[in-house]
Formats: C-alpha cells, sequence, structure tokens
C-alpha cells in the first residue's frame, strides 16, 4: 500500500510551523524589526539588509543561528549584539548542522513536553564561504531530513569579504579577489565558473519541499520567500545575491542597482522550486516569457572594479556562458544540462 | 523484628537487573537509562557499536530521542552542539580520526559551556590504519576544557556515563565529558553489567536545566559574539575556573552515586591496586589494568612488592592527591598508550604529566615513562614484568633511560 503525504508527516512526526502569509507589498511590511542597531557592517551592505528582512519576515518566534562570516564578525561584536531574537554562532561549515540540531532538540523537547508546545522557526545562515564551500556538505545532509523544519539561507557576497575578500567557490569567473589578483603575467587567476548552488540543491534533493534563489533589490518576493520557507515544512534553503561594495569594489550608494542589474543582464535568476515544480520569478520570469530582453553582461561588470582588468575578450567570454545558461541549458538557468540530451531523446 | 514485618515501602526502587553487555553497550544503555534527547551517530570502528545500540533501542522504542546519523564526524558534534544550546540533553562519540575531523567542533563546546557526553571509543590515528587502541585521540582535546575519563570495565562505564551527566550538566561546570573505552579490549568485551534501576537513576540525575543560558524565544539571548582582546580572556578565565570546580563536583557524585546505587568506586580520580606495602608503582590508563594486575599477582609471589595505580579522571588532573600517593615509593613507572612526540624525556602524555604534578611534591622517587602497547598491540605480562624490573633498577638508585617503548621488534 502507497504511504500518502500524511501517513508520511505521521511516521516522520513533523511539527506544525507558522503559517507566515505573503507581504502584500512593501507598504504592508511590520515596522518591528529584530536586527537593529548595533552592528558595524559597511556602508551599503546589501548583507545586512538581507538580516534584517529575514527576521524582518520570521517574526519574533525565530531562533537564527549564524555561521561565521561578515553577518557573525560585524554583527555581534560583543556587549552590542544587533539581535533582538536569540541568535547564537556557529562554525564556517556548520550551519547545516545548527540548524538541524536546533530543530532536532525543540522537536524532541516539545514532544516530551520538556518544553512548551509552540511552532518555533529555526533559520540558520552561512556567507558563500561557509555554504558553497566548507558547509556544502552539512547543507546537503540537512536537507535530506524531512523531519525538521528549518531554513538555511546563504548570503552569497562572492568572496571571503570579512577575512580580506578572498575567492570562494561562488566568486564569479575573473573577479579580481585578495587571492585572485590580476598580475603582470596573469591577468585572469580565477578560471573557475561560479557553483549553481541553489540549482544543485534543488536537482539533488528531491524530498526538499522548497528551494529559492533571492536577491534583497526585490525585497518583498524577497521575504515571502522566506515565510514559505519558514511554512511549508522541512527542511529548506534560499540563495541570496548580495553586492558588496568591499568585495565588489563599487561606491556604496550602487548596491540596489547592481542587485537588479545581477537580474537583468541575466546572470543571477530568480526563482522558486516548490514541490520539486520550478516557477521562474519577476524579472527572470519576463525574460524568459520574451518580454524583456537581458541587459549585456558588460553593463554589470564595468561598474565593479573587481572586473576592471577585464579585456574585451574576458567580457565576451562572461557574456558567452550566460548565454549558453539561458539558451542551452535544460531549464534556463537552473539546470546546467544541455539540451543536447532532448535533441538525442526526442518526446515520442 | 518488628520492622522485619512491616511492608517494603512502595518507593522501594526495583532491584538491578544483571546483563551480559559489552562496553559499548552499558554506554547504549545509559543513555536509555538518562533519557538523552538527541544523539548523533556517524560510522567509524570501534567506538561505533554503541550507535548500533543506540540505534537499535530507537528502533524497538525502548529510547525516545531524536536519533540523528551525520554526514561527517563534524557534523555529528556540530549537531549535538546546538540540540544542547536550547536545552537537550545530547550525547555523541567517536574514534581515532573520526574524533579528529571533530577537532573544530570539539575545540568550541567547552568554549561554549555545552555539557555534552562523549565516548571515545580509543583508537590509533591514521596513517598507518589501525583498529586498535591508542589514546591519542580523546588526549588530543587535554588543554580545551574537556573533562576526560578512562574506564576498564563494562560496568564502570555504564555507571560512569551517569555521573559524566550528573557532572557536565552541574551549572557550576557547563563542561563536555569524555569517556574513553579502550577499543576492542572494552568497546567489544562482553562482562556481566549491573543495570540500575530507572528510579535510582532518576533519584541520581537531575534534569538537565541550562537556565539563563538557553536559547530561546522567551530568552533572547546572543551566544558567542565576537569578543576579541575586549573579553576573551575573562570568558577564558570563566571556562577555566569551572574546570577547577570540576574536582569538587565530581566527588560530590561520586558520594551519591555510593549513596543510591550502593556501589562505590573510592577515590574516584584513581584506583590503587596493592600498592597499601608496594616498594615500587606502575601508572596506566585504561584496560592496561588487567595485565598489570595479573603481573602484579604473580610477581607478589615472588615477592616483589609491586602495586598499580589506574588514573580514571585525567581532565581535571587530581595532581596532589596523585604526587602525595606516587611520593609513597620507591619509584614509579608510568605507561602510555599514547606518544607525545618530542616531549620532555620523549615520554608519552600521562609521564609528563605525573612528572609534572610530581615536581612540588615533597618527595619525588624517580619516574620512568614507557610506551606500550600501541596501535591495539597486547600489554602482556612479561611486558609488565620488563618494565617493574626497570622500574626496580630506577629504586636502587641506577640511572634509567626517561622513556622505553616496550614491546617493540628491534
Amino acid at each position: 500500500m502507497a504511504v500518502s503525504d500524511k501517513d508520511m508527516a505521521e511516521l516522520l512526526k513533523l511539527r506544525p510551523t507558522q503559517t507566515l502569509d505573503p507581504f502584500k507589498g512593501v507598504k504592508k511590511l511590520p515596522l518591528e524589526e529584530f536586527f537593529t542597531s548595533g552592528h558595524r557592517t559597511c556602508q551599503g551592505c546589501e548583507s545586512a539588509l538581507v538580516m534584517k528582512m529575514m527576521v524582518k519576515a520570521a517574526g519574533p518566534r525565530t531562533i537564527v543561528l549564524g555561521s561565521t562570516g561578515c553577518m557573525y564578525v560585524a554583527n555581534t561584536t560583543y556587549y552590542s549584539t544587533s539581535w533582538v531574537v536569540p541568535w547564537m554562532h556557529t562554525q564556517l561549515g556548520s550551519s547545516g548542522s545548527a540548524g538541524l540540531g536546533t530543530a532536532a532538540a525543540l522537536k524532541v523537547l516539545m514532544r516530551k513536553g520538556k518544553i512548551k508546545e509552540e511552532p518555533i522557526n529555526v533559520i540558520a545562515f552561512c556567507g558563500d564561504g561557509g555554504g558553497a564551500d566548507m558547509g556544502l556538505s552539512a547543507i546537503s545532509a540537512t536537507l535530506t531530513h524531512p523531519d525538521y523544519n528549518l531554513l538555511m539561507l546563504m548570503y552569497d557576497n562572492e568572496s571571503y569579504a570579512n577575512t580580506d575578500i578572498q575567492l570562494s567557490g561562488s566568486t564569479p569567473y575573473g573577479a579580481h579577489t585578495t587571492f585572485s589578483p590580476p598580475g603582470k603575467v596573469k591577468r585572469i587567476m580565477h578560471h573557475r565558473w561560479k557553483k549553481n548552488l541553489a540549482g544543485m540543491l534543488a536537482a539533488g534533493h528531491p524530498t526538499c519541499r522548497y528551494i529559492a534563489t533571492v536577491d534583497m533589490s526585490y525585497p518583498v518576493y524577497s521575504m515571502n520567500a522566506v515565510r514559505k520557507a519558514l511554512s511549508i515544512g522541512g527542511p529548506t534553503f534560499i540563495h541570496s545575491m548580495d553586492p558588496c561594495p568591499k568585495g565588489w569594489d563599487y561606491d556604496p550608494i550602487q548596491s540596489h542597482e547592481l542587485g537588479e542589474l545581477v537580474v537583468t543582464t541575466g546572470i543571477w535568476p530568480l526563482y522558486e522550486v516548490e514541490d520539486g515544480v520550478l516557477k521562474l520569478v519577476g524579472k527572470t520570469r519576463d525574460i524568459a516569457d520574451g518580454r524583456l530582453k537581458r541587459l549585456p553582461v558588460r553593463d554589470y561588470l564595468l561598474r565593479q572594479g573587481r572586473f576592471a582588468h577585464f579585456t574585451e575578450d574576458d567580457i565576451a567570454y562572461f557574456q558567452s556562458k550566460v548565454d549558453e545558461s539561458w539558451e542551452r541549458w535544460l531549464i534556463p538557468g537552473v539546470i546546467p544540462f544541455k539540451k543536447q540530451l532532448e535533441e538525442d531523446r526526442p518526446p515520442a | 523484628m518488628t520492622e522485619a514485618l512491616a511492608p517494603p515501602p512502595q518507593t522501594q526502587p526495583a532491584a538491578d537487573k544483571t546483563s551480559l553487555i559489552t562496553g559499548s553497550e552499558a554506554i547504549a544503555v545509559a543513555c536509555k537509562l538518562a533519557d538523552v534527547d538527541v544523539i548523533t551517530a556517524y560510522p567509524i570502528r570501534p567506538y561505533d557499536t554503541v550507535m548500533q545500540y543506540v540505534a537499535k533501542l530507537v528502533a524497538n522504542g525502548e529510547l525516545d530521542c531524536e536519533y540523528i546519523v551525520a554526514e561527517s564526524e563534524h557534523s555529528q558534534f556540530e549537531i549535538v552542539k546546538h540540540a544542547s544550546a536550547v536545552g537537550a540533553r545530547v550525547f555523541c562519540g567517536s574514534s581515532g580520526v573520526g574524533w579528529m575531523y571533530a577537532f573544530e567542533a570539539l575545540t568550541v563546546t567547552p568554549a561554549l559551556r555545552i555539557p555534552m557526553v562523549a565516548m571515545v571509543g580509543n583508537r590509533a590515528l591514521d596513517d598507518p590504519g589501525a583498529f586498535g587502541v591508542e589514546h591519542n585521540d580523546a588526549l588530543a582535546v587535554r588543554d580545551l576544557g574537556w573533562q576526560l575519563v578512562w574506564v576498564d570495565n563494562a560496568q564502570e562505564a555504564l555507571d560512569t556515563a551517569l555521573i559524566a551527566y550528573r557532572v557536565a550538566e552541574d551549572r557550576r561546570i557547563f563542561l563536555p565529558c569524555a569517556i574513553s573505552c579502550d577499543g576492542a579490549f572494552l568497546t567489544h568485551s562482553q562482562a556481566l553489567v549491573k543495570v540500575p534501576s530507572q528510579e535510582k537513576v532518576k533519584a541520581f540525575l537531575p534534569r538537565y536545566d541550562r537556565g539563563d543560558l538557553l536559547l530561546h524565544p522567551d530568552n533572547p539571548i546572543t551566544v558567542a559574539p565576537q569578543a576579541n582582546e575586549d573579553w576573551l580572556m575573562e570568558i577564558r578565565r570563566q571556562t577555566a575556573a569551572a574546570m577547577e570546580r570540576s574536582s569538587s563536583v565530581i566527588r560530590e557524585a561520586y558520594a551519591d552515586f555510593e549513596r543510591i546505587f550502593g556501589r562505590s568506586y573510592g577515590n574516584p580520580f584513581f584506583e590503587e591496586y596493592q600498592t597499601d606495602d608496594a616498594d615500587v608503582v606502575l601508572v596506566g590508563m585504561g584496560t592496561l589494568s588487567t595485565p598489570v594486575k595479573v603481573a602484579i599477582r604473580q610477581m607478589r609471589q615472588e615477592g616483589k612488592k609491586v602495586g598499580f595505580v589506574r588514573v580514571r579522571w585525567f581532565r581535571p588532573f587530581a595532581a596532589q592527591e596523585l604526587a602525595a600517593t606516587l611520593g609513597r615509593f620507591k619509584a614509579v613507572g608510568v605507561i602510555d598508550r599514547d606518544f607525545s612526540l618530542g616531549a620532555p624525556y620523549h615520554s608519552g602524555v600521562l609521564a609528563t604529566e605525573v612528572r609534572a604534578a610530581m615536581y612540588p611534591a615533597a618527595s619525588r622517587p624517580p619516574i620512568l615513562g614507557f610506551i606500550c602497547g600501541l596501535g591495539g598491540r597486547e600489554v602482556t605480562v612479561p611486558d609488565v614484568k620488563k618494565m617493574t624490573d626497570s622500574v626496580y633498577l630506577a629504586a636502587e638508585g641506577k640511572t634509567q633511560p626517561g622513556t622505553k617503548w616496550i614491546g617493540l621488534r628491534e
């Protein structure tokens, strides 16, 4: 006899989540803040905005775990925490484990009557170093545990920005970092293409109910992604693209604009994968549907000092890779299998 | 006589049950008795047998906990660390290089004042690979705030696990505790064990109360912020003070253990065997106690007055007490089932600690270090006799090397 979703929920003793309905627009957002003053992030830091919006979306009955990185070091100086909700540091590669351990403990303590029964949000965040590099294994493992409710959020500023801007597995091709400086002999020190993390996690964890890419230049969508991730049940993952004035080398006033450009150039597709159903979102959807023409990547790259050493050839190469992701990937911007697959085995 | 006729009180605890179980199973049973909330597993021999027993207890509904199979030792220890921060009683464990893979998590656990209890199935570190016992794995955390205890039989493993929870979760301490069980010799060897009743355990082990350190929306604290040079030293000092309080809390726990369970371990920190009239003694940790005790019984028939001191608690180290005890003898031989390459006199870890403990003592007999039984090699009765001969020579004033490797093919 087939096991129904209800049977499975019973088997897993899954606890109810909070019901967090979507915000209906920026003017409907609550005024109450749970990430407030007391931090010392850089001017124009988009990741700090992600923290603020993330926890505003989650509300007060939330525990936040933060792995080592900018959002640890800059936000929680001893005696001046910016967190109104309970917050705990976790190790660089431990966001997945921190969320899992916290959620598991809440579950068992409520089941045994050792603490009051109530849905408590658990959010574990990490940077791209902690998520795309060191912590990938733990995040992947946690996404396979259907019996715990938690959200893992990766704020991706595309380098180890806290430790002096070193390249990570999430740094874009060719970017100037302190570990990949352009030199007299080698102009391009970083030849690796950025990991497609959200796509990888969505494809590789079929029981995970919700994975999304977000960008705080589109705050209502991004906050609603957080609310859905916390409401849907089970482990979920959100990948946030965060322009970083210090690491990307631009005037802090341009953070919001760069956050838009990374989407409108097609470099950063916005999408949700909910119960295995892919939904392209916002400007990304407009591009896919032909309502919006992708802007050239040049418009994005040349606004940033980290690409100042790029030649025309470098820009052309970057453009060709982005084009390829839209024109040849099986699911544009999401799954990097080429359409060859379809051509070899056409539908009957 | 009238008292004997009175009915037994309703609350009289059930009698102990005797089971034939291994050291690993004894600790799994202790987890059940302690009503542990979150347990994480990851495979590495030989400790992982404890998790196999835990898995069966969970599958059979005998233990109600979140039992999580992690994807690495690092995650295994991080998961329970965070579970403990929100108030769950936790259990974890590892062996050899698995323990070393978790090292970052092992570092932050005492610093966060997390009362985790872990089992180390002591195993040689790679390379080359060996499944057998060596103590370097557990000893690697000796500077970090872990309470470290070595046991030498399954009964002691079960009892010490209960004591470990009681001590670790005491608000005066809030430091993790690792119970070392020698790989194979203890993890896989069965013995008759008295399993106490749930009522007795309840009387002995109070609930874990995280108190004002609980991470919960009702207590919205920030845990482990970036302190830097402004405050790090004061915070470190608090952790050190907790370790300094540990000895007296351990003593209280053993006294209560004896009162409630009716089993006594005497001095909690070290066991003395035939030391009353001894001329010389050997010192060691773990299951090498068995061949040492057999050899001592044989040597005593030959007229040699040899004793043995088995160190249980390595952290906290009972320096003054041990120094006072060892000062009674003419010479001391310390058997290390570990190595500490480049250490003073090229001795192992225990010998170096014993020498440090003895320095301020009024009576300081010669101390020899022996390295023996690495990688699971047996410590044999002839090995013990050979070591004892050296200790006697030292007692007679004949200069001996500071460290000898025993049972080694030359």
